[in-house]
């Protein structure tokens, strides 16, 4: 059964889906979506509650909540996406160096299991507060965190593939390392680090979103759904729709990612896939 | 059992030395000169030469850190930037905030997380399972501050049943009504992580039903709680108890927001007043201690294996 016809059979499954596409769409057709300019500012209308006009209401300078909500998806999901790239990428490499070449494999998974001894966000936090604000340098701060975590699956899934009998083959054939890698190695390990790369999205959105609302995030100016819920909490009691809107997209985001991961690694892993269907 | 004790702790030896370079490090990652950094624009440049003498900033690299971690040893890990008292003192004035937090939403979590995943692995599949299987997604997925944010509108604001925000000492004051401010950050930092206890009591109970002893179990015509909690449960704790165990350190990290949040003085918020306001010898000071009380639960994880799995022998 392929995986969309998995997503067809599982309604909640589906819902997700549904709202990671709403959530993209906001993100690429922002400008056509949203009602108005996200950055507008209309003194006279602040701390509107929702209405035929504003659709969310409009918080403090007045700005259009919805337009901002809907420019938001465009930089929490970025950021998202950059998170996966850096930390998947550094961390597949890493793994599977730890994991096929034995002589580095002490020194990186000591460093590795070291500095996952240190909570994610706390790593975040500092690596932001010496890197200095911005989108770039925040997701190279959250994807430094996730990247211990996917280099120890990988160099956990490294050791057990390595010593399959294809590899073994490819090896005693004179296979050349890089082919034996990219060939055997990594098509087989693909499909556990897809289903790390989904809640890995999910999570990192949820990290980069409290790093928002400490102040040490984006740049508040580019409205993100992080610095509404920051910029909100000041008038939680007169405009707690401020606060309403940013943090369902949060939530509803996080928990589509957390769905199409359920679903992913259900289907994926063999191991889920056998107590599903019983074999 | 006391030999692999001894062994495990040599053991930690090695990565405390790594996590303490790689703490020390933090501050040489600045771009520029850290004092200046430290002090801002506005500083006179005797004042950021003082600064950088005093931390030794002026010295070679390993010698400022044979220097720091000579304090550290010894229970100086500096200076506080913006307190101007030592940095132990400063994160033990907070401590107590942090600390309660932290047990008492690791006890909420036990109460509420274990026997709900434990009821769903049992029911699996059914109504109530679904129910649990879908609350405790929607928990996972929630941002800790918002979450926070809303309890206290509704709580605080709203109903008016409980503080809103701030944490008068029980240690000062001696008053243990004072924990009612505390029940708010519990119930926001316990929430998002008792749903993951929930999904993993469950998983890994559902993993142990299938094995050949619980098949056993039935067909001697054990009762129901004979199996599920001597032989499926009793199984299972190994993967809990670690899950446990790395939740606890969570919840110290987790602090930082649900602190920030409720304007409790705590070392969580600390943390975030440290960073904007670029005092790194405490924030050091924190980290450091943060990986060592990792790896201190790391060990006794590990160390509790051998008392809840008697195959395990530690030799």
């Amino acid at each position: 059964m392929n995986i969309l016809a998995v997503f067809a059979r599982r309604k909640i499954a589906l819902f997700g889906l549904a709202v990671i596409g709403v959530m993209l769409a906001f993100a690429i057709f922002a400008p056509l979506i949203a009602t108005m300019d996200p950055q507008e500012m209309n003194p006279v209308d602040k701390l509107t509650p929702p209405n035929g006009i504003y659709l969310f209401g409009t918080d403090n300078f007045g700005r259009d909540i919805f337009s901002r909500v809907v420019y938001g998806a465009r930089a929490s999901l970025l950021g998202s996406t950059g998170v996966i790239l850096f930390s998947m990428t550094l961390g597949v490499l890493t793994g599977v160096v730890a994991g096929y070449f034995r002589r580095v494999e002490p020194w990186l998974m000591r460093l590795v299991d070291v500095l996952m001894a240190f909570p994610p966000l706390l790593l975040a936090l500092v690596l932001v507060s010496i890197l200095g604000r911005g989108m770039i340098n925040v997701i190279v701060a959250v994807g430094a965190t996730y990247l211990t975590r996917t280099t120890r699956i990988v160099y956990g899934l490294t050791l057990k593939v390595r010593e399959e009998a294809y590899v073994e083959a490819a090896v005693s054939s004179g296979a050349k390392v890089r082919d034996i890698i990219l060939r055997h190695l990594l098509p087989n390990m693909m499909s556990p680090i897809i289903v790390q790369a989904t809640f890995t999205f999910a999570f990192s959105l949820l990290d980069m979103a409290a790093l928002d609302f400490l102040g040490l995030g984006i740049p508040p100016s580019i409205p993100s759904w992080g610095n509404m819920l920051s910029e909100g909490r000041m008038y939680i009691t007169r405009a707690p729709w401020l606060l309403t809107f940013p943090g369902m997209c949060i939530v509803l985001t996080v928990l589509a990612f957390n769905l199409a991961g359920d679903v992913l690694r259900d289907r994926l892993d063999p191991h889920f896939r056998s107590r599903i269907e019983g074999v | 059992m006391i030999a692999y004790i001894c062994r495990r702790f040599l053991s930690m030896i090695p990565s405390l030395f790594l996590a303490s370079v790689i703490v020390f490090s933090f501050i040489h990652f600045i771009p520029g000169d850290p004092a200046q950094v430290m002090l801002g624009d506005q500083a006179t440049p005797e004042r950021v030469q003082q600064l950088r003498e005093s931390m030794g900033l002026d010295r070679p690299l390993y010698v400022q850190y044979a220097k720091w971690i000579g304090g550290v040893l010894r229970g100086d890990m500096g200076q506080s930037i913006f307190f101007h008292k030592p940095v132990l003192d400063v994160i033990a004035d907070r401590a107590e905030t942090s600390l309660l937090i932290a047990v008492f939403s690791m006890i909420l979590i036990i109460v509420v997380g274990v026997p709900i995943g434990i009821l769903s692995a049992v029911r699996c599949n059914s109504r109530l399972d679904q129910l649990f299987s879908g609350a405790s997604m929607f928990f996972a997925s929630i941002p800790t501050f918002w979450l926070g944010l809303n309890l206290m509108l509704l709580f605080a604001v709203t109903l008016k049943w409980l503080p809103t925000s701030g944490f008068p000492s029980i240690v000062e004051s001696g008053d243990w009504s004072n924990l009612r401010y505390l029940v708010l950050p519990c119930i926001t930092l316990a929430a998002p992580n008792s749903a993951l206890i929930i999904r993993l009591t469950r998983s890994s109970m559902l993993d142990v039903a299938r094995a050949d002893y619980v098949k056993t179990a039935w067909a001697k015509g054990l009762s129901e709680g004979s199996v599920t909690m001597r032989h499926i449960f009793r199984n299972s704790l190994i993967s809990v108890v670690s899950a446990l165990g790395f939740t606890f350190v969570a919840l110290l990290a987790g602090t930082v927001v649900t602190e920030t949040v409720f304007s409790l003085p705590g070392v969580g918020r600390l943390v975030v007043e440290s960073l904007l306001r670029r005092d790194y010898p405490t924030i050091q000071g924190v980290i450091l201690i943060v990986a060592f009380v990792y790896m201190l639960v790391n060990l006794l994880v590990d160390l509790s294996f051998a008392i809840l799995d008697p195959r395990i022998r530690y030799s």
